[in-house]
Parts: structure tokens; C-alpha cells; sequence
């Protein structure tokens, strides 16, 4: 294939804005089908995860008025996302290094493809995640107490929840370009993750954390989901509507995603 | 014609290092370019600006007559690219490497395929093409490398150092392969840190020290510049020495170096011309036993030895000027 006889030899078909990153998603489930280790244990540590909090910690944390389950399975939701980057990060990171995004970069594909691909590969791996935790959770006693609607609303928010991350992680792989510095970051996002509202009622906690448990991203993605999922059993303890929720959740996605993003096409391009 | 690469001019700069300071090359459609130089001299900077990873500072590049700043596109459309990373996916198989590189190459699922499967074959590469990746030697993967540059048949191929770390065997068959690139109308612009892997492949030669062009011509000329090749000869017996430098002495453009502790005699000899079986021929007159004859290949050091001792082009000087040790 040459540039010689193109009309525009200088512009790719719109079918390649769509075509590329599907191929690009398809090397990445096949990645994940040949590491089977790797999706074992992402998708295998929801349910662990779940049932120790379930059986182990939550009979040491009462929640009041209603069941511990109940309250956990939107945090484990949102901790899978998190737990999940990780992986994407790394993953992301040892192709950098290794020269795989140079040739990708050098291929008349357009520069969304990689990152676009990526995002869906994820994405489904993220959904297989999301289904395996709810299913865990009906097993050990988990039940929605919203309407359908509302329900389909927190699935679908935790799809946005799950793409703002993706850029967080992606920024990450690609600043670092080394799989074991993306793992050495983990520290600050295990912060984020238990000072939160996630695992205990804030209520708990000393005065001077709660300010920053309540109002940290990991926090209202948690609480949005709850209050969407839990729907009425839950609103005693969360601090909001679930509409209003909705409107602080996605304004963190909003702010969250423009910056990362920001961040990650950047390094991208200088690679 | 106008030439396939050109380079006008080409500055970059890292923070305070200067990768590129003003380089200017061609390459003609169809002929291979050896790009010769130590680490460091700019070789992958350069490669990486044609292959529109990296934007020069100043100056252009065209590929095709495309610029590599604004038709991007147009010079990806042109361009394979392989290196000494062998940029495939370990978790894959080759086949399935070769075949989303396809797709990413504008050809269609079945072209992608027909492609791969034609490509595996070329490169004898059909064996392993079902195995993971992860499963190949270094010499299979380099090669799997190539063949996926290959998939959407560039006109014009850029190599970074694609012999660095194959075996001799593995070497040979890539030369080869190169080779038949070539012949079959493919411009390739190769880097190297070999000598002899720029004279064995390449058409042209062009020397980069600290981010200049040093010196640029034809193998043969940068070869006459080098002056001699030296030829070792280690003796059955050391006491032979001194009958053997004075066999040699017609032959050498300088008088023969002894080294009596190690029983050998280093020859300087005009390189080719059957210097080797002169040098046999004139012991085996003077009835001397031979342990041992090598010919010690110019290096790039040679290269940059040469070159310094030669009269300047200024380009020459300024380059080694600050030559690292």
C-alpha cells in the first residue's frame, strides 16, 4: 500500500476511527485470554474480596439500619474499577517501554486508536467484573432496594465511573513507562480507597478525617452508586439525594477525565 | 527522480544535548543507506523523526516527498519501521501480531490475513507463526520484527540497529533478507555500529558522530580512506619472528609489528587484492609454520581514526572535536 494515487494521502477513511481501535481492543482480550492468570485474578478477587468483608469484617462493622452487605457491594464495584487499572496501567506501561507504541505510533492508524481500543477492552473486562461482584453479592445476601431505573442509572454510572479511571490509569502507564513504578503507586490509591465511605460509615471515623472521607472522589463515586443501587435502604446513611449524587459524581468525572486525559495524551504524543 | 528520503537541515535537541546539529542526507528510491555511529551519535533521533515519533526542531524531512511534520499520515502510509526492540506482543502469536499490524496498515481483514500468511512464509517464519511470542529465540523474534514491518508492504523501510544482538547465523540471514528487500524496489536506510554490515548491505554510507554527518559516499570510498588492513599472523614457533617480518616487510605498507612474547607478526596490507594469500604464500616461501592467520576488519573506530587524520572537510573536525573517549 502506498500513498502514491490517494486522493488524500494525508487522511485516513472514517472507518478507520472505528475499525483500528476494535483491532486494537481484540489484542488486548487476546493478551488477557493468553495471561489467563492475570484475568483469573481480576476477576476472581471481587468475589474473594466480597465474601471476607461479607463474612469476615462485616459482622465487626454495624452499619445502622441496614445489612453490611448491603452497604458494601457498591465499594466493592468501585474497588474493582481501581484494582483493575492497576492492571491496565502496568500493562500500558510495558508497552511503552518496550517499543510496541513506536510502531503502533508509526502505522497510518489514527493516534485515538490505541487509547480508544484500550478503553474498550477494559471496558468489558470492567462489565465481566461488575457482573461477577453483583452475582457474588445475591449469593451472600446482596439485594438491589431500588427501582429499575434507578438501578440501570448506577450501571451505567459505574460504565463512566469506569472510563474516568481509565484515564487516570492511562496517564499513569504512559508517564511511567515501567510496569513496576505503575505498581509503586498503589499506596496513594489504597488511601482513597479505605478513608472513604467505602468500607465504613464515615460517621466512624475522627472528626478531622471525615471532612476529607466524605468529600473524596473514591467516596461520592461510592455513594452515588449506593444511592442508586440501595436506593431508599441507604439513604439514611449518605449525605445527599441520589440526583444530587449523580450531579457531584459526574462533575468529579468531568474535571477528573479532562485533566488525565489531558495528561495522558500528552505523554502519548511524547512518547 | 527526486529521492525517497530527504533530509534537509534537521536539528533536535534533548534539554541541553544536541542529538541532531544540522544533518542533511538522500536516499534514493531503491538503494540502501548504511547510517554508521556510536551510541549517542543520532542515529535512533533521526530514525524516529522519519518514522514521525519525534518532530524535528528545525529542519525538514520528506518521505516520498511527503513532510513528516505536516503529512503524517501520508508518511506512515509509506513507512516500515523496525528496530532493536523487536516491538512484538509476547503474549500473542506471530500470526496474530502480524495480522491486527495488518489492519492497522489500512488492508482489510481478509487482505490482513492473505498478507500475514504470505509474510510468514517469506521470512520461513510458517513453523512457529501459531506459538506465542513468548516462545521464540531472539533471533525469531527479530525476524517476526521485520516480517511485521513488511505486512503492509512499505516502500520504504527504516532498520535501527536490526542486527544488534543476533547470533553470526541469524546476522547472515537477515543481510540476505535485507538484500531482497531491496532487489525487489524497496528504499531502506538502516542504522549500524558495523562496518562491515554497512559495506556488506548498503549502497551508500553516511557517518553521524555527535549528531553530524562526518563523512557520506560510497562503501568502496569510505573503505580506500581507511587505509590498511592489518593481518596477524601467529607463529608454530615464536623464534621465528624475526624471518617472518622480514618475509613480510615487502608486503607491508608499514614495517611489521612484532610481538615476540606472543609469537605473532601484524602486517599492514592494502585490503583485498588477495592480501591474505599473499601473505601465506610469501611464509610459506620462506618455509615458516603458521599456528594462525586473521585479518583484522577496519572497525568504526578505524572509520573515525581515518577520518580525523584525513584533511578536513570542516564537518569532519567539528564532529570529532568533541569526541567522547
Amino acid at each position: 500500500m502506498t500513498a502514491v494515487g490517494l486522493a488524500h494521502p494525508n487522511r485516513l477513511p472514517a472507518s478507520a476511527f472505528v475499525t483500528d481501535p476494535l483491532a486494537v481492543a481484540r489484542r488486548q482480550l487476546l493478551r488477557l485470554a493468553r495471561t489467563p492468570q492475570t484475568a483469573i485474578a481480576a476477576l476472581t478477587s471481587p468475589v474473594l474480596f466480597l465474601t471476607l468483608f461479607r463474612y469476615v469484617f462485616g459482622g465487626a462493622i454495624p452499619v445502622p439500619g441496614m445489612s453490611y452487605v448491603d452497604y458494601v457491594v457498591p465499594a466493592m464495584l468501585v474497588q474493582n474499577l481501581i484494582f483493575l487499572g492497576f492492571t491496565s496501567a502496568a500493562g500500558l506501561a510495558q508497552d511503552a517501554g518496550s517499543g510496541i507504541l513506536d510502531r503502533l505510533r508509526s502505522l497510518p492508524t489514527p493516534r485515538s486508536s490505541l487509547l480508544a481500543g484500550r478503553a474498550v477492552a477494559d471496558l468489558l473486562v470492567q462489565l465481566a467484573a461488575m457482573a461477577i461482584t453483583v452475582d457474588t453479592g445475591l449469593v451472600i445476601g446482596f439485594r438491589f432496594h431500588a427501582g429499575p431505573g434507578s438501578i440501570a442509572a448506577g450501571l451505567a454510572l459505574l460504565v463512566v465511573i469506569g472510563l474516568t479511571l481509565f484515564t487516570v490509569f492511562a496517564a499513569i502507564g504512559l508517564a511511567t513507562r515501567n510496569p513496576e513504578t505503575v505498581q509503586s503507586l498503589t499506596p496513594p490509591f489504597f488511601l482513597f480507597l479505605f478513608v472513604s465511605s467505602g468500607f465504613i460509615p464515615v460517621a466512624t471515623l475522627p472528626g478531622w478525617l471525615q471532612a476529607f472521607a466524605r468529600n473524596q472522589p473514591v467516596s461520592i463515586f461510592t455513594d452515588t452508586v449506593r444511592a442508586l443501587l440501595d436506593g431508599p435502604a441507604a439513604a439514611h446513611v449518605l449525605d445527599h439525594s441520589a440526583g444530587q449524587y449523580t450531579l457531584i459524581c459526574l462533575a468529579w468525572c468531568t474535571g477528573i477525565a479532562a485533566v488525565a486525559g489531558a495528561a495522558a495524551l500528552r505523554s502519548y504524543r511524547r512518547l | 527522480m527526486s529521492p525517497m528520503i530527504e533530509i534537509v537541515g534537521v536539528h533536535k535537541s534533548y534539554g541541553r544535548v544536541h542529538a541532531l546539529a544540522g544533518v542533511d542526507l538522500d536516499v534514493a528510491a531503491g538503494t540502501i543507506l548504511g547510517l554508521l555511529g556510536h551510541n549517542g551519535a543520532g542515529k535512533t533521533t533521526l530514525v524516529r523523526i522519519l518514522a514521525t515519533l519525534t518532530r524535528p526542531d528545525r529542519g525538514a524531512a520528506r518521505i516520498g516527498g511527503f513532510d513528516v511534520c505536516t503529512q503524517p499520515v501520508a508518511v506512515r502510509r509509506l513507512i516500515g519501521l523496525a528496530g532493536q526492540n523487536a516491538a512484538v506482543d509476547d503474549a500473542l502469536t506471530g500470526r496474530e501480531n502480524l495480522e491486527i499490524l495488518g489492519r492497522l496498515q489500512r488492508l482489510g481483514g481478509r487482505a490482513a490475513r492473505q498478507r500475514s500468511a504470505a509474510v510468514l512464509d517469506e521470512f520461513d517464519l510458517a513453523g512457529p507463526a501459531d506459538r506465542p511470542v513468548r516462545t521464540y529465540s531472539g533471533g525469531l523474534r527479530r525476524r517476526l520484527d521485520l516480517a511485521a514491518s513488511l505486512v503492509g508492504r512499505p516502500p520504504v523501510l527504516l532498520l535501527d540497529e536490526p542486527s544488534t544482538g543476533l547470533d553470526p547465523v541469524a546476522r547472515r540471514r537477515l543481510w540476505e533478507q535485507v538484500r531482497d528487500l531491496a532487489r525487489s524496489g524497496t528504499t531502506i536506510l538502516l542504522t549500524t555500529q558495523h562496518l562491515d554490515e554497512a559495506d556488506t548491505l548498503a549502497d551508500g554510507v553516511a557517518v553521524l558522530d555527535h549528531g553530524r554527518v562526518i563523512d557520506r559516499g560510497a562503501p568502496a570510498d569510505l573503505k580506500r580512506r581507511l587505509g590498511d588492513d592489518r593481518v596477524v599472523v601467529t607463529l608454530a614457533r615464536p623464534a621465528d619472528f624475526g624471518r617472518a617480518a622480514a618475509a613480510l616487510g615487502p608486503l607491508s605498507a608499514v614495517a611489521p609489528v612484532v610481538d615476540a612474547a606472543a609469537g605473532t607478526v601484524t602486517a599492514s596490507v592494502r585490503p583485498g587484492r588477495g592480501a591474505l594469500a599473499a601473505v601465506v604464500r610469501l611464509l610459506d616461501e620462506a618455509r615458516i609454520e603458521l599456528a594462525d592467520v586473521t585479518v583484522k576488519q577496519p572497525t568504526l573506530e578505524d572509520v573515525y581514526v581515518a577520518l580525523t587524520g584525513a584533511p578536513p572537510p570542516a564537518a569532519s573536525s567539528a564532529g570529532l572535536a568533541g569526541s567522547r573517549s
